[in-house]
C-alpha cells in the first residue's frame, strides 16, 4: 500500500500545480466579469490565439522564446480591447444574455478562423522542460513555471488592484457601477482598460499553456468551460473565490483523474460545481 | 422523384428545425440553456446502448431515454428553478451538464466506444429496407415523413404553449420573476413544465438523430459544442417565431452545403467561420433572426400606408 500512497501523493502535488494554472486562466475572466458585468465565453479561444502567436513567432519567425511570448501577451490584450470596443460595447445596454451569447459567437468565429488559417494539426514549440524527480514522484518543469507564473501574476494584479490609481478606479467601477461616472471616472476607459488586461492575462495564460500542451483550434474548448466554471463556483468577479475554486476543481480532476480515469476527474469536478451553485448560488465567495 | 441528396438535405433540416425548435420553446422565455447537448445525448446513446448491449428495441429504449432525459431535467432544473438560478448563472450551470454529458460518454468508453463514436447493430439482413422494430429504415423517404412527422408536432406544442396561460406565466416570469410570484404565478412549477417539455423533445430528436445517421458521436449529439449549435441555429433564424428556429437549420445547412459546392473541401472551415462572423453581428444588429427581422420589415412596410389613414394625429388603440 505504500507505492499507493506516494503515488497519491504525487496526485495531490500535480493538483497543486494544475490549480495554480487554472487560477491563472480563470484570472483574467474574474476581472472583466467584475469590472465590465460580462463573460467572455470566448476567453479560452483568446488563449488560443496567444499559443498560435507564440508559436508562429518563435517557431517560424525565430523569435526568442521570451520575445515572442511578450509579444503575444501584447496581441492577446490587443484583441481583448477589440472585443470590448467591436463586439461588447454595441451590445452594454441590452439584455445580459445577449452579452453571453454574442460572446459565444465570438467563439465560434475564432475557432472556425483558426482552423482555416493555421489548419487543424497540432502544433507543439518542440521545447520540453525536464521533469523533476522528489524520491519516487516526478514532477513537470513546465507544470512548475506554470504555477510559479500564476502565483506571480495573480500578486502583481493584487498589488495593482490595491496600489495604484487606476486599480482602485476599477475596483470602485466593479463596487458600483452607476456613481462612479459622478466621481469623475469615465466608465467606458475603465472598461477599455479593463479589456485590454484581461486580454493581457488571457496572453499570459497562453504563453504558460504552450509549454505543456500542443496548439490546435479547438484547445480552447478543453481549457474554456472549466475556466468559466470555476469563475462561476468562486463567484464571479471575485478573484479570491476563484482561486479557492481552481485549487479544489484541480484536486477533483487529478486525485479523481488518478483513482479512475481522467474523464471521471473532470466530470466529478463538474458534478461538483452544480452541487454547488445548488448550495451557493452566487459562489463560494460571490455577491449578488 | 426526388434525389437522395436533397431529400438528405430536407430531412436534415426538418430534425435540426425540430431540435432547434424544442431549445427555442424555453429559450425565448428567458431560459437560455447551453444544457441540451445533454438530452440529445441522452437520448442518442440510451437507444443505442440499449439496442446494442441488451438487445431492447429502440421503441422500448426511446422510453428509457425520455424517462432518463426527464429525471435529469427534474434533478437540474428543480433546484435551478427553486434557488432562481438564472440568466447567465443557469446558462452555465446547463453548460455544466452538457459537458458532464459528454465527458460520461467518452469515459464509458468500454461499453459506448468513447470518442470513437458507436454504431447501433444492423437489423437489416438479406437486402431487407426496414426493420421497423429496430426503427431503422434504408429508404431515405420513411425518414422524411418521420421527421417531418415530429417536425410538425414540434410546431403544434409551439402554437399550444403560445396559446396557453403558461406562455403569459413564462413571459411576466422572464421580466421580473418577483413580480410574477407576488401575483400568484406558481413560478417554479412554470419553469419546470416548459423545460420538461422541451428536454423531452430535445432527446425525441437525439432518438431520431441516432436512428437516421446509424452513427452517434459524443462530440456531434452531446458537450457544449452541440449544445452552442442549438442555441445559435434557433437565434440566427429567430427564435421568438414560430418558424425561426426551423428557417435557421435550413440557413445554416444551405450555407455549409453552397460553400462546400462553390469551393469543395479547400477550405474545410470557411462556412463555420463566416457562420460565427454572422452570428455576431445578428445578435448585435438584429437581436430578433433572420425571420423576426423579415417579419418585422413586412409589418412595417404594410403599416407605412396604413398609418395616415388611421387617425388625424390622434393615436389609435
Amino acid at each position: 500500500m505504500e507505492v499507493f500512497d506516494i503515488f497519491l501523493l504525487e496526485a495531490i502535488l500535480n493538483g497543486l500545480l494544475l490549480g495554480g494554472l487554472l487560477a491563472l486562466l480563470s484570472l483574467g475572466l474574474n476581472l472583466v466579469f467584475g469590472v465590465i458585468d460580462v463573460v467572455w465565453i470566448c476567453y479560452a479561444e483568446l488563449i488560443m490565439c496567444g499559443m498560435y502567436a507564440v508559436y508562429y513567432l518563435h517557431v517560424q519567425y525565430h523569435w526568442p522564446l521570451i520575445a515572442a511570448m511578450v509579444a503575444a501577451i501584447v496581441v492577446v490584450a490587443v484583441l481583448g480591447v477589440i472585443l470590448h470596443q467591436c463586439v461588447i460595447r454595441p451590445v452594454l445596454s441590452a439584455e445580459p444574455i445577449n452579452q453571453l451569447l454574442v460572446t459565444g459567437g465570438v467563439l465560434f468565429f475564432l475557432q472556425a478562423a483558426a482552423t482555416l488559417v493555421f489548419g487543424i494539426e497540432f502544433r507543439n514549440l518542440g521545447v520540453t522542460l525536464p521533469s523533476i524527480r522528489l524520491g519516487e514522484m516526478s514532477f513537470s518543469a513546465a507544470r512548475l513555471v506554470a504555477f510559479c507564473v500564476a502565483l506571480a501574476g495573480m500578486l502583481g494584479m493584487y498589488l495593482f488592484l490595491t496600489r495604484t490609481y487606476l486599480g482602485t478606479a476599477i475596483r470602485a467601477i466593479s463596487q458600483d457601477r452607476a456613481i462612479m461616472p459622478l466621481m469623475g471616472v469615465s466608465p467606458a476607459r475603465i472598461f477599455v482598460v479593463a479589456s485590454a488586461l484581461g486580454g493581457a492575462l488571457a496572453g499570459l495564460g497562453a504563453c504558460v499553456l504552450v509549454l505543456q500542451y500542443d496548439v490546435h483550434p479547438a484547445i480552447g474548448l478543453s481549457f474554456g468551460p472549466i475556466t468559466f466554471l470555476i469563475c462561476v463556483m468562486g463567484g464571479l468577479g471575485s478573484m479570491a473565490g476563484g482561486f479557492i475554486a481552481a485549487f479544489v476543481f484541480a484536486q477533483f480532476i487529478s486525485v479523481g483523474g488518478f483513482l479512475f480515469q481522467l474523464e471521471w476527474g473532470y466530470v466529478f469536478a463538474f458534478a461538483f460545481f452544480i452541487a454547488v451553485m445548488f448550495w451557493r448560488p452566487q459562489g463560494i465567495l460571490g455577491r449578488r | 422523384m426526388i434525389g437522395n441528396y436533397p431529400l438528405h438535405l430536407m430531412i436534415l433540416v426538418l430534425l435540426w428545425g425540430y431540435i432547434y425548435t424544442s431549445w427555442a420553446l424555453m429559450g425565448r422565455l428567458g431560459l437560455v440553456s447551453f444544457g441540451h447537448g445533454a438530452f440529445m445525448g441522452i437520448g442518442a446513446y440510451t437507444v443505442v446502448m440499449l439496442w446494442n448491449h441488451f438487445g431492447w428495441s429502440p421503441w422500448a429504449g426511446a422510453l428509457a431515454a425520455l424517462a432518463f432525459a426527464a429525471a435529469v431535467a427534474v434533478v437540474i432544473g428543480y433546484p435551478c428553478f427553486r434557488l432562481k438560478i438564472v440568466g447567465h448563472y443557469f446558462a452555465l450551470v446547463t453548460l455544466a451538464l452538457s459537458e458532464v454529458a459528454r465527458l460520461v460518454i467518452v469515459a464509458l468508453r468500454d461499453q459506448t466506444g468513447g470518442s470513437l463514436g458507436a454504431t447501433p447493430n444492423s437489423a437489416l439482413h438479406g437486402g431487407a429496407t426496414a426493420a421497423p422494430g429496430a426503427l431503422q429504415f434504408s429508404d431515405k423517404r420513411v425518414w422524411f415523413w418521420i421527421v417531418l412527422a415530429f417536425w410538425l408536432a414540434g410546431l403544434c406544442v409551439w402554437r399550444a404553449v403560445d396559446r396557453s396561460m403558461a406562455r403569459l406565466a413564462l413571459q411576466a416570469i422572464s421580466e421580473e420573476e418577483e413580480a410574477a410570484a407576488s401575483i400568484g404565478i406558481p413560478v417554479t412549477r412554470a419553469k419546470l413544465r416548459i423545460t420538461l417539455i422541451s428536454a423531452l423533445m430535445t432527446c425525441a430528436g437525439g432518438v431520431l438523430y441516432a436512428q437516421y445517421q446509424l452513427y452517434v458521436n459524443p462530440d456531434t449529439v452531446s458537450g457544449i459544442g452541440i449544445s452552442l449549435q442549438m442555441v445559435f441555429g434557433a437565434i440566427a433564424g429567430g427564435m421568438f417565431v414560430m418558424l425561426g428556429p426551423t428557417v435557421g437549420a435550413a440557413f445554416t445547412l444551405l450555407l455549409a452545403e453552397g460553400l462546400r459546392l462553390a469551393f469543395g473541401n479547400r477550405y474545410p472551415a470557411l462556412d463555420s467561420t463566416l457562420y460565427g462572423a454572422m452570428l455576431v453581428l445578428f445578435i448585435i444588429y438584429m437581436p430578433k433572426g433572420i425571420l423576426g427581422a423579415a417579419l418585422d420589415a413586412l409589418r412595417a412596410r404594410t403599416a407605412k400606408p396604413a398609418a395616415p389613414r388611421s387617425g388625424n394625429g390622434m393615436p389609435s388603440a
